[in-house]
């Protein structure tokens, strides 16, 4: 046995051969590993842990499972909350979540209950087991926009309560941010994100992808020419924001969106796939989140040095400890209280450096967290042939301006109810990124619950 | 799955194809354009909708093979299909939301080159529906390039015709003809000129002149379509747009034509090493016996 508080270790691709392939990072416990770690669970009775995860799974109770071998069980439990373990066992913030509020982390390390969920997700994925669909249908027609974590989520249960569910998806992939955005080698597509997707469909969901609302068809005609009762929108934040600093139309500047996309939903990174994806030899990437994670470790894979500038310090990083972790030891370098303020191009345009301005923090700001201010005459260049934006997304406003009575705010966002996700147009829920702006997997996923709570109200009273 | 219902060669170089794709063609306007993507391991290759038929539930692309993705898209026949249509995208015409009386006060010219003859087809046809002939100018570089003559011309006010090397009708580039009928005296008040970049480049610096305002179709390199990446953005005034979903019709005296130009040699590299292993490949095809 371990030092009781110390996580067990995750066996991991060693960072010098993983920074050169697209393989998942983490491999993950096994059944030995997993059962030492879930004896460190004290199953609590007023379970901290649960109070942190935005869908509340009942993590002491299938963590006793974990210790028993009772795989299944511990499955069933964790599926009674959540629809895309293995998906979120991988990606949520734990540390901010349910692992922040482990009783275990005062004294010592939190109980690894991402690393636990995960394993139970793959192990019930691997021996099969799968959710059922209801036996009977109740013949209520919903549908739902968006193939990511709130439109799936909100599918998955109301099929579970008998309803006939069509997602409509504008990509031609299902998956969300979860197929175009997230790197394989932190979530990978065909042994997680397809098997998720597939459990959906199994309960009964009925996926048209190629179909963007606001255009092939609108939320109106959904309703009244297609007789949907209810619908759920969840479109996500997929805009992605530029500096508007000189340079930025140059050729090798990127959108992160862009970047992902073409490596992750278009597979640029592999031989047998059409769409080409550029090779940077010397990479900057901007911002400090997941995103600006991701896009930093793809560049690297694909045989770029990566810099990535961030105008805050180490400790205003929005991204994931692990991810931070992992994008250091994988040889990203962090230049830190530095902003770009000019993309310096060639003759033909193609991007040869950068300019940027090095930054101290002064007064917090309205986010509590301490406002960089530019060090007058700190500028200097720094050569480079890519430069992505990773600067966050904002909701895509096709869907909000082609709906009559649907309220939006000022950031183009949604105005939807935490509860139910019911808007100001009658029938209309909505949940996930294209309420709060970019958020988290696990965020959007409860708002796809709390929709579809919403929706089965609205229709029985209806119905009633 | 979208079905290839016909597959016609236009021309030396342009095919079109019917496809079905009923909820698109339903939505269709003039302007817009939709995303093909052949199969599991192809580009989403954008074209434009150049005609649309909501009874049939279908709609035409017409396409040149210039890359490996188009060259793939050649192979498929009628019968076969496309794993994925999607669309309409971007924003109809702006002949759409002029009203009957400001429709009826324009006189209207519409220059092709190339392959644009294809996208300016609807819009002219849209016209003529609503009682209003268009003059069209169609120029290729030689005869075999020309297609849709007699289609235009059954849409159509006048239709001329320019060869650069004069095998055809009238010798001459596109803007030569733009020149011809300002010379005799037609006075046109509005412009819509498609087809590739430099010929949209000159057209708009001739009716510049004239001071006939011109708008153009823009065919930056795209991913998505709907604005989620960024990659189609150009340079509009002094405003950064995304084609897909601002466009792809813009002012065309506004447009930084040197950037788009620079802008689409992006990929050049590695889709012209792409394109010789595509072409390579198929050479051996069948095994000549000496390799
Ligand atoms: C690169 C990257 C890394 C991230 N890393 C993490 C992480 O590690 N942990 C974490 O918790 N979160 C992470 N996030 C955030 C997380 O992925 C999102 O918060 C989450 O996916 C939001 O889910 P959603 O269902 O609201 O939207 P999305 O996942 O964006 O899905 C929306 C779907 O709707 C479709 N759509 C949009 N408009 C239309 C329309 N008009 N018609 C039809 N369909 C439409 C889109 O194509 C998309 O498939 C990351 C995000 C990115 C971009
Ligand atoms: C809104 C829109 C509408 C379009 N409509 C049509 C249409 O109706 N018919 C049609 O034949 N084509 C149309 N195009 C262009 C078409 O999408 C490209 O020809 C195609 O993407 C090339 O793909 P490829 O892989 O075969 O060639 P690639 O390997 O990508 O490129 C081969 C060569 O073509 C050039 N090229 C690449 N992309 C474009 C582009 N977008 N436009 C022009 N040249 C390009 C490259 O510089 C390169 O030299 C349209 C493009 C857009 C954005
Ligand atoms: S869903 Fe996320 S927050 Fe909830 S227990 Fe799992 S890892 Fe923790
Ligand atoms: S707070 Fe920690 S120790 Fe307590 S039940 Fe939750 S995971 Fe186990
Ligand atoms: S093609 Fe991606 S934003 Fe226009």
């Amino acid at each position: 046995m371990g030092d009781v508080l110390k996580k067990v270790p995750v066996r991991e691709q060693e960072p010098k051969v993983r920074a050169a392939n697209f393989d998942e990072v983490c491999l993950g416990y096994n059944e030995e590993e997993a059962v030492e770690e879930a004896n460190r669970c004290l199953n609590c009775k007023n379970a901290r842990c649960i109070t942190g995860c935005p869908v509340n799974i009942h993590i002491n109770e299938f963590i006793a499972k974990v210790k028993e071998r009772d795989f299944a069980g511990a499955y069933q439990t964790i599926s009674l909350s959540s629809s895309l373990p293995a998906v979120c066992g991988r990606v949520c913030p734990q540390e901010t979540q349910c692992e922040g509020k482990c009783i275990r982390g005062i004294k010592g390390e939190a109980v690894s209950i991402g690393k636990l969920e995960r394993f139970v997700a793959d192990w019930a994925r691997e021996n099969n087991i799968r959710p059922k669909a209801p036996a009977e249908k109740n013949g209520h027609r919903v549908a739902v926009v968006g193939a990511g974590p709130a439109g799936l989520t909100c599918a998955g249960d109301l099929a579970k309560m008998g309803y006939e569910v069509t997602i409509f998806e504008a990509l031609h992939k299902a998956g969300g941010v979860l197929t175009y955005g997230i790197p394989e080698f932190r979530l990978p597509k065909e042994k997680v994100v397809a098997p998720e997707i597939a459990n959906v469909e199994g309960l009964g969901v009925t996926i048209n992808t190629d179909t963007i609302i606001g255009r092939t068809e609108t939320i109106d005609e959904l309703m009244t020419k297609e007789g949907f009762e209810a619908v759920f929108i969840g479109s996500g934040a997929g805009l992605p924001m530029f500096m508007h600093i000189p340079g930025e139309t140059a050729n090798g500047v990127f959108s992160a969106n862009e970047f992902l996309t073409r490596n992750n939903l278009m597979q640029a990174f592999r031989d047998d796939y059409d769409t080409p994806i550029y090779h940077p030899k010397k990479a900057v990437v901007v911002g400090g989140g997941n995103v600006a994670m991701d896009a930093a470790r793809t560049a690297l894979r694909l045989g770029a040095e990566v810099h990535l500038v961030y105008r805050r310090s180490e400790a205003e990083l929005p991204a994931r400890a692990e991810e931070v972790h992992h994008a250091k030891e994988e040889g990203i370098i962090f230049d830190l209280l530095t902003n770009p303020v000019e993309i310096l191009r060639d003759e033909n345009d193609n991007v040869r450096g950068i300019r940027c301005i090095r930054m101290k923090l002064g007064e917090p700001d309205a986010s509590g967290r301490r406002r960089p201010v530019p060090i007058e005459g700190s500028e200097f260049e720094m050569d480079c042939d890519a430069v992505i934006m990773s600067l966050g997304t904002s909701p895509n406003p096709l869907i909000s301006s082609t709906t009559e009575g649907l309220d939006v705010n000022k950031r183009k966002c949604i105005i939807a109810t935490e509860d139910t996700g019911k808007t100001s147009k009658d029938g209309v829920y909505a949940g996930g990124d294209a309420v709060t702006g970019a958020a988290t997997v696990i965020l959007a996923m409860g708002a796809g619950k709390a929709g579809a709570k919403g929706i089965d109200e609205f229709i029985r009273a209806k119905n009633a | 799955m979208y079905k290839i219902l016909s597959k016609t060669q236009l021309s030396d170089v342009v095919w079109e194809m019917v496809v079905e794709a009923p909820l698109l063609a339903c939505h269709a306007r003039p302007g817009q354009f939709l995303i093909v993507k052949k199969d599991e391991t192809g580009e989403r290759i954008p074209l434009t909708i150049c005609d649309y038929d909501t009874d049939k539930g279908t709609v035409t692309i017409v396409f040149q093979p210039v890359g490996v993705s188009t060259m793939k898209i050649l192979e498929l026949e009628a019968g076969d299909s496309f794993e994925d249509v999607v669309g309409p995208l971007g924003k109809p015409s702006d002949i759409l939301s002029m009203s009957e009386e400001e429709l009826h006060s324009q006189k209207f010219l519409f220059v092709c080159g190339g392959v644009g003859t294809a996208p300016v087809y609807p819009q002219v046809k849209w016209l003529h529906e609503h009682g209003i002939a268009a003059d069209v100018i169609i120029g290729a570089r030689t005869k075999g390039l020309i297609f849709y003559e007699d289609k235009m011309r059954s849409v159509a006010g006048n239709l001329y015709i320019t060869t650069d090397d004069g095998s055809y009708v009238h010798k001459g580039v596109v803007t030569t003809v733009i020149d011809e009928l300002v010379a005799q005296g037609k006075k046109y008040t509005h412009c819509v000129a498609i087809g590739p970049m430099i010929m949209m480049k000159f057209c708009t610096l001739t009716t510049k002149k004239y001071g006939i305002p011109t708008v153009v179709s823009m065919n930056p390199i795209m991913v998505d379509g709907t604005g989620m990446c960024g990659a189609c953005r150009l340079t509009v005034g002094d405003e950064v747009k995304f084609a897909c979903v601002d466009g792809p019709e813009f002012d065309g005296f506004k447009i930084n034509w040197n950037e788009c130009m620079k802008r689409a040699q992006m990929y050049k590299t590695q889709e012209g090493e792409a394109k010789l292993k595509y072409l390579e490949g198929k050479t051996h095809e069948g095994g000549c016996g000496n390799c």
